[in-house]
């Protein structure tokens, strides 16, 4: 558990960051948190020969809200997005989402940007962002573009963002429905045996007009589940629904066996787990 | 005035003496950060080692080549048995008289073992280089299942002693077996089986797991060319023996070896033996002539040093209609891994498993271990417990239940009906243990009425009901144990490691002023000697606890001793101290009489000092009485006050206690929610009830990651699967319930002040109260036995299988 050599550089600001990752190319990495990379980096399944740290760009640390739109810097620490009382009001599964993230520790150093942008299946942000229909911008050497969190992820570790590039900021819209994070771990630090985000909205009329699910660790990206989705907005929110719900995503996943099961139970844990969260968020609609 | 106007409580409580939860005097150190670990230690020209490990579980080392790591800038050699050879060190001795390869020596038995040993100028170097070290390996079958280690397709895994039919403990009748340890009476106990109304059977499985300290393992070696003397600073719970070991395996004359413990992060017995990278530290000092780090990794210390555990133990128990117990029937094998390296005394090949008659009056019994050789990590040690007396425990608390079912009776009271009565101690047990004391009738009935245990089990139906009406997904389980420990190993005519007989020491001076330091032959892993010891010595011989230094680890100061493990530390050395004080005391009560002017008979103890007797207003306290003892020229009487004492035990102590579990369980996740734990503690005279009360919730906690999850898991091609923190589950504060600690005090009758051990019964005991209540809690759907780790998905899997899913 001894990382390989490397060399450290911490660039003051986005361009200088582009910058070096152009300048480098391949042999380097960005660090944020570091609290996936510098694991990875213990088992030398990472070998990076520079790390490129990008804490002391402050453009990358804010949250706003405004005209209806959360805006998140990618520096943006876990603990932070739990402090942050603006964000509670606009968009309160952040936290109760961040809450169930690894420990108080790791949340101190872990970033929104690196949760998102790490790739692991495992992580809870992807699936939460993709359920809140999230935004990353990425800049490159060639400018920026953003990216749907839904169009983000293309297997374990691979994503839409080059190697050049940096995550600079998540964005979506505010969501003050009923919401719910359920997660199941074997114990605090641990990764998901199977969680799922929800968002509910409850129409005057008791109708559902909003709806999505997202389910982490269950397949080898995050799972959008588009059809149940949108089912549970056409038909509304009641036992027959959030059934056909449950049985429509569990259908969409692919767990893999490891130290928590196999995925027989895993598909049965995470079908007990989204009717809890469906039914929470519901509640709180 | 003011000091003699106390009062003779006041004086007693200034003491700060047994029975005194006295503040741990180690703490200031730790929680600043301030121990001294061995890795801590830094020294000029210091070298870093690290080991080349085998990734396949079993195959032939092909050849190794070491020339690309040695051309990195800062690499300074790289060992490989080769280099060991010559000197007789490429194989090192067993604690349990086998053998085991110090580096690859033409093939690699587990996954993790050592094949080099690279040396460099950095941490970071020596890394780099032992990906540098090509190692060309010829794959072989793998043997994972001790099940299939005689079949006739079996690989034969130890080819250094594959014609051997004699081994360290009789006869072996398969090159993949080890030994078979018999106790008690085979042909009685099976004519019991056949002839009793109520036999009960089940196969318990207690998985395979690990110690997993805080600190792992590891030593700095030092030889200092000049002077001819080796010093070996390490994270050894025995560091006496360690360097005799160390005299006998290198030559090196054994006053010119001084061995030191410094701070040790936790133990739990996987710091009892020796390891390649001792040896390998030591080789590489002495041919570098400087000194050597190596300290193992998170990974490799779940993957290569001393596991726990890892007993298939099949039983049988014969029982009356009434469900009086006639006879106990056990067969276990035992996995060893590659090589036994299990951490038991000479003569206890299966340690004290023989203590798996429990709490109870069984009059036969017949137990039989058979240990067998894998392709996994070696080791066997007792995991905070006294040589497999945790597996002994659960072995017995699981069938006790197994045979409530079977009776269709409740295993309170089961087990209540089988206790050793209070009036049968000493009892002579039928598999050769002398019970030294216990009241178990009184501990039991004290936690169910704690606990209301009519009430809970009147909940537990309801619950039942409502669960089976569709009300509720979640059940309840009522997790019994009542069970009974050995430790303070031992008396030396039976007990030895390595032929050193497992007595204990303790040395004691008391200073000119009045203050003293005692060493004892014991090293604490966060046991808190330093603060328990000094108070047994307070009470002993009057000067405060506060004024007394304990010192224990550096074997050129401290008196011999066995070390620390086995709950023997206060059973031995506790008792060595006591005796060490009463030497004290009695030249004392000399230079009292001397002082006051009387004859030695007319002075009389009293908390602090020594009285005229009847005449209480003349005395000599210890402090003045420390004094006069440098000062005066006494007749008769040598200066200065110093006494040692070496403690050869009669007998084991038998701490008990009685444990009541109550879980949740969510049938359809498999999580296990700890509503409540209740645990009654008898170890006899309570030194510190406060420390009691930490080493409870310590040892509770490990048992709760043991029952629930905790495992060194292997796939079929003898590949670690839990090898890191990710998946060995360490509980956190949150997955911890709260205690509640309770006690009852049944002194030891022949230990010099009553005491028992306690470090270990939590774990002893917490094991089978937490696998208990979730068996129980299906027991109502007719579950009779599940094997342990009980994680989400083995629960889930059992309530699947019962069709509670459907
Ligand atoms: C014991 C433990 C338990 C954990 N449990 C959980 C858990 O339950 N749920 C969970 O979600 N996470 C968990 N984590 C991971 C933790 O949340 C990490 O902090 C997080 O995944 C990564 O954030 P980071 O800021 O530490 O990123 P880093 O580790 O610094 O980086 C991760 C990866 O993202 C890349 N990266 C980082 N920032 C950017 C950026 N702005 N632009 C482009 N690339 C970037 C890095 O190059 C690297 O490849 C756990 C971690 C540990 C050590």
């Amino acid at each position: 558990m001894i990382p390989g050599r490397f060399e450290y550089h911490q660039p003051d600001s986005l361009a200088a960051a582009v910058g070096l990752l152009s300048e480098l190319g391949e042999d380097a990495r960005v660090i944020a948190g570091g609290h996936s990379l510098i694991p990875m980096m213990k088992l030398r399944l990472a070998m990076p020969e520079h790390l490129v740290d990008l804490k002391a760009i402050d453009t990358l640390k804010h949250i706003n809200v405004a005209d209806g739109v959360v805006r998140i810097g990618a520096m943006t620490t876990q603990a932070e997005l739990i402090g942050s009382a603006e964000l509670q009001l606009a968009a309160p599964i952040v936290k109760e989402t961040s809450l169930q993230i690894a420990d108080p520790q790791i949340r101190y150093q872990g970033t929104i940007g690196g949760n998102v942008a790490n790739g692991d299946p495992g992580n809870d942000m992807p699936a939460l962002m993709q359920a809140l229909d999230a935004s990353f911008t990425l800049h490159g050497p060639g400018g920026a573009r953003d990216v749907k969190a839904r169009d983000f992820y293309e297997a374990a570790y691979f994503t839409a963002r080059d190697d050049l590039e940096i995550l600079t900021e998540v964005s979506f819209p505010t969501c003050t429905g009923g919401y719910a994070y359920e997660k199941q771990k074997r114990k605090i630090g641990d990764y998901a045996t199977a969680a799922a985000a929800v968002l509910l909205t409850k129409a005057a009329d008791g109708s559902c007009s909003h709806a999505a699910i997202a389910l982490t660790n269950l397949a080898d990206t995050p799972v959008f589940c588009d059809a149940a989705s949108t089912h549970l907005m056409q038909s509304g929110v009641s036992a027959d629904s959030i059934a056909h719900a449950v049985q429509s995503c569990i259908s969409d996943i692919e767990p893999v066996e490891d130290n928590r099961g196999p995925a027989e139970f895993k598909k049965h844990a995470a079908a007990i787990i989204l009717k809890r969260s469906l039914e929470t968020a519901w509640s709180r609609a | 005035m003011s000091v003699e106007a106390k009062t003779m409580e006041e004086r007693q409580a200034a003491l700060k003496g047994l029975g005194s939860s006295r503040k741990r005097v180690e703490d200031a150190r730790f929680t600043q950060g301030k121990g001294n670990y061995v890795d801590d230690i830094k020294m000029p020209d210091m070298l870093f080692g690290d080991f080349v490990r085998s990734q396949h579980a079993h195959a032939r080392v092909l050849s190794i080549d070491t020339s690309a790591a040695l051309a990195l800038p800062g690499v300074v050699a790289v060992l490989t048995a080769k280099d060991l050879e010559p000197l007789g060190l490429h194989w090192m001795p067993t604690l349990a008289g086998d053998k085991q390869m110090v580096l690859a020596d033409g093939k690699v038995l587990f996954q993790g073992q050592e094949v080099a040993f690279v040396i460099a100028e950095d941490r970071y170097i020596a890394a780099d280089a032992t990906d540098l070290v090509v190692v060309k390996y010829e794959e072989l079958p793998v043997l994972v299942d001790p099940f299939k280690a005689e079949l006739d397709d079996a690989p034969i895994l130890r080819e250094d002693i594959a014609d051997a039919t004699e081994g360290a403990h009789g006869p072996r009748r398969h090159p993949n077996h080890i030994f078979t340890w018999e106790q008690g009476e085979k042909e009685s106990t099976e004519a019991i089986l056949s002839s009793a109304p109520v036999v009960a059977e089940e196969m318990v499985y207690y998985h395979r797991t690990h110690p997993c300290p805080l600190e792992t393992c590891g030593a700095v070696a030092s030889m200092d060319k000049v002077n001819g003397k080796l010093t070996l600073w390490g994270t050894f719970q025995a560091p006496h023996v360690v360097r005799t070991v160390a005299s006998l395996l290198s030559g090196i004359a054994e006053h010119n070896i001084r061995v030191v413990s410094p701070d040790i992060g936790g133990g739990f017995g996987n710091k009892v033996g020796v390891y390649p990278g001792y040896v390998c530290a030591i080789v590489a000092s002495i041919v570098t002539g400087q000194p050597v780090k190596w300290v193992e990794d998170r990974m490799e210390n779940l993957t290569s040093t001393a596991f726990a555990r890892d007993y298939w133990m099949q039983g049988k128990i014969a029982a009356t209609a009434e469900g009086k117990i006639l006879g106990l029937w056990c067969h276990t094998t035992a996995d060893h891994g590659a090589f036994d390296a299990c951490a038991d005394p000479t003569k206890y090949p299966a340690g004290f498993m023989n203590i798996c008659t429990g709490s109870y009056d069984i009059p036969t019994a017949y137990l039989a271990v058979d240990g067998i050789y894998t392709n996994k990590a070696p080791g066997g040690v007792a995991y905070r417990c006294s040589f497999r007396v945790t597996e002994a425990a659960y072995f017995i608390e699981r069938m006790i239940e197994v045979l409530a079912i079977r009776l269709n009776m409740d295993a309170a009271e089961l087990r209540s009906i089988n206790f050793i009565g209070k009036d049968q101690f000493p009892y002579h047990s039928a598999l050769g243990w002398e019970y030294d004391s216990g009241d178990y009738h009184t501990a039991w009935n004290k936690a169910l009425e704690a606990v209301d245990y009519k009430g809970l089990r009147a909940e537990q139906s309801a619950q039942v009901a409502k669960f089976k009406a569709g009300e509720t997904r979640s059940l309840m389980g009522i997790g019994l144990c009542h069970f009974t420990e050995i430790v303070g190993a031992g008396p030396v005519k039976n007990c030895d490691i390595l032929g050193m007989g497992m007595f204990d020491s303790c040395e004691i001076r008391i200073h000119p002023t009045g203050s003293a330091i005692a060493r004892l032959g014991t090293i604490s892993q966060g046991q808190g000697h330093a603060t328990t010891f000094a108070q047994i010595l307070a009470t002993e011989i009057g000067i405060p606890a506060d004024d007394i230094t304990i010192e224990e680890g550096d074997t050129d100061t401290a008196p011999y001793g066995l070390g620390t493990y086995g709950s023997r530390s206060t059973p031995v050395a506790g008792a060595a101290t006591a005796m060490a004080g009463r030497k004290i005391r009695a030249k004392a009560q000399m230079i009292a009489a001397y002082l006051l002017e009387v004859h030695d008979n007319d002075v009389e103890w009293e908390v602090d000092r020594f009285i005229v007797k009847g005449a209480p207003e003349r005395f000599k306290t210890m402090k003045e009485i420390a004094f006069a003892s440098y000062t005066q020229a006494i007749p008769g009487v040598e200066p200065g006050l110093e006494a040692v004492s070496y403690y050869d035990p009669p007998n084991m102590t038998y701490p008990f206690g009685a444990y009541i579990c109550v879980m949740d369980i969510d049938v359809d996740t498999g999580v296990a929610g700890i509503r409540s734990f209740y645990a009654l503690d008898d170890c006899g005279t309570r030194i510190n009830p406060m420390i009691i009360e930490g080493q409870v919730h310590g040892g509770l906690t490990e048992a709760l990651a043991i029952a629930l999850g905790q495992e060194i898991a292997y796939d079929e091609l003898g590949n670690v699967k839990t090898g890191s923190l990710m998946d060995f589950f360490i509980p956190t504060s949150w997955e911890t319930p709260n205690y509640q600690t309770d006690f009852t005090e049944t002194p030891s009758p022949h230990h010099p002040i009553g005491a028992k051990g306690v470090g270990e019964s939590p774990n002893v005991g917490g094991v089978p109260a937490f696998s208990n209540a979730i068996n129980d809690a299906f027991k109502p759907f007719g579950l009779t036995h599940t094997q342990m780790p009980h994680d989400h998905w083995r629960i889930w899997k059992t309530a699947n299988e019962l069709g509670l899913h459907d």
